[in-house]
């Protein structure tokens, strides 16, 4: 059993946070950032070529952090490989140790830097997660046999903010049943729209770990109302952060704020600090975390 | 119907280089309709060429072009100019530039580029609404083919993707399973996204290198 796993079934509340590979195989700045994180968080999520850039595998990173004592979250979109390499890839993570997999359709190739590959999509992430099931159950997608069987902690995502929301928690209920273990959540501004999420998925039975974008500028938070599906910062946060004298101070003070009003609806938080790991730590101080 | 696009005319003439009589091949259907490959689009191509310094030595519209036994009876009546041709340049989608090539046994370059299974909005609209994946669903999604509408083909549902209803690819483009879910909500079958169990593509259907080929049945299938 993950550290993750054991928090989630304790009852504890569940820290998770994430990094992402470089382009390039230079890590020493990526083991850099993870480094303020350890002792201080359950898990590490490792991103598979986020927006469709090409960068180091997820994998490979994954048993880097591993190899530190971090423990990682695997995750694997559909994007880039068919149910063979898939499958594959999460007999390997396994045998390498990883257990944690987040599973993602992904994002379509044309957003990020080889606009010219073949979009696979030959799997989606509730059959992804079906065929991580199946191969715990000791049988590859075609009916083969295993020769031993490996076993992980599942995972998916949900959007609190996607309309229409029916629609979203049609597959989110699809995910369940596909065998999704716990959800991480795209990021959180507004707790009234999270509660609202957490009432329509608590017939779920599963835990929900609610996403955290840490703002760097006012400027950010307008990108993400723009450009990131479900993410919506309240006009009075972006005004915040405007004026803010010390972005940092501010920023952490707008994460600890929303943090505090949704921890008794979720199990857990996920912190996307994307670059300021160094800052988490005085997050999760102020949380008592 | 078959959308084509013309190639662009420098692409055109850099594949025609060192050959000077060239024999032009339109197509009466879908070529026609798209405006690449008509008696219109023939002629202005034709002139075009040779303002270009080619000799046309002559051009037929087929009906259509991706008939064999048409391009064969066709091709019979014009074989002399044909012979004398260095190559046919045909107006048409890839399976007619195929088929020109198999009925005259001459070099043959394509004109158009060959793009996808086209409905007709309106005139000189299309859209492609099916992808021929040979597996039908859209007796489960409401009329609305997830696999072409959907820009990741997904079957079990949407992505997370979609903002204000359009797809996270493009803006401009309705996201297809906020399609099939207004309109599964409308005709009372919203139930059935929920009971379906979840599906897997069969690309065997579809994918290379099957020799996709068909032989009409007599009769309704059993
Ligand atoms: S499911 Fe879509 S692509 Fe497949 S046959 Fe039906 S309409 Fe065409
Ligand atoms: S936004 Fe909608 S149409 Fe676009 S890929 Fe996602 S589910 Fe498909």
């Amino acid at each position: 059993m993950t550290a993750l796993q054991q928090a989630l079934s304790k009852g504890e509340f569940a820290v998770t946070a994430e990094v992402a590979p470089p382009k390039g195989i230079d890590v020493t700045e990526m083991l850099e950032h993870v480094e303020h994180l350890r002792g201080r968080v359950h898990a590490v999520n490792v991103t598979d070529q986020q927006s469709s850039v090409m960068r180091l595998g997820s994998l490979a990173t994954c048993v880097l952090l591993k190899q530190v004592g971090i423990e990682p979250v695997f995750q694997l979109t559909t994007r880039d490989r068919n149910r063979i390499a898939l499958q594959s890839d999460l007999l390997s993570a396994y045998a390498l140790g990883i257990e944690n997999v987040l599973c993602l359709t992904g994002d379509y190739i044309t957003l990020g830097d080889h606009p010219q590959a073949k979009p696979v999509f030959d799997l989606d992430s509730i059959t992804l997660l079906s065929v991580a099931r199946r191969l715990q159950d000791g049988y590859d997608l075609a009916g083969n046999k295993l020769e031993g069987s490996p076993r992980f902690h599942l995972g998916a995502v949900a959007t609190p903010g996607y309309e229409p929301i029916d629609l979203q928690l049609l597959k989110l209920k699809k995910k369940v049943e596909a065998g999704a273990q716990f959800f991480q959540t795209q990021a959180v501004y507004d707790p009234a729209v999270f509660a609202r999420f957490i009432d329509q998925v608590k017939d779920f039975k599963v835990p929900v770990i609610a996403g955290i974008i840490l703002l760097k500028s006012a400027g950010m938070a307008a990108f993400l109302n723009k450009n990131i599906a479900g993410v919506n910062v309240p006009d009075p946060i972006i005004t915040e952060m405007k004026g803010a004298k010390d972005k940092v101070t501010t920023s952490i003070e707008i994460a600890a704020r929303i943090i505090r009003a949704i921890k008794d609806l979720c199990q857990g938080v996920h912190i996307m600090s994307l670059g300021w790991e160094r800052h988490v730590p005085a997050l999760l101080d102020a949380l008592r975390l | 119907m078959i959308i084509t696009k013309q190639r662009l005319f420098s692409e055109i003439l850099d594949s025609l280089v060192g050959e000077k009589t060239v024999f032009l091949v339109g197509c009466g259907e879908c070529a026609t309709v798209c405006q690449t490959g008509g008696e219109d689009e023939v002629k202005a191509l034709s002139e075009r060429l040779q303002q270009a310094g080619k000799i046309i030595s002559g051009s037929v519209v087929l009906e259509p072009a991706c008939n064999l036994l048409e391009a064969k009876r066709q091709f019979r009546k014009y074989r002399d100019l044909i012979e004398q041709s260095d190559s046919l340049l045909a107006m048409s989608c890839g399976g007619g530039a195929q088929i020109a090539q198999e009925a005259s046994g001459k070099i043959v370059h394509p004109a158009n580029e060959s793009l996808f299974l086209g409905t007709v909005k309106r005139f000189g609209q299309f859209e492609e609404y099916c992808s021929m994946c040979g597996d039908c669903v859209l007796d489960t999604t409401g009329g609305i083919c997830p696999i072409t509408r959907c820009s990741k083909g997904l079957l079990n549902g949407p992505c997370g993707g979609s903002q204000a209803e359009k797809c996270e690819v493009d803006s401009e483009k309705d996201c297809g399973w906020v399609m099939i879910y207004k309109r599964l909500k409308e005709i009372g079958k919203l139930a059935s996204l929920i009971s379906t169990s979840e599906r897997l593509r069969d690309h065997s259907r579809t994918v290379k290198p099957a020799n996709r080929q068909l032989t009409r049945d007599k009769g309704v299938k059993k």
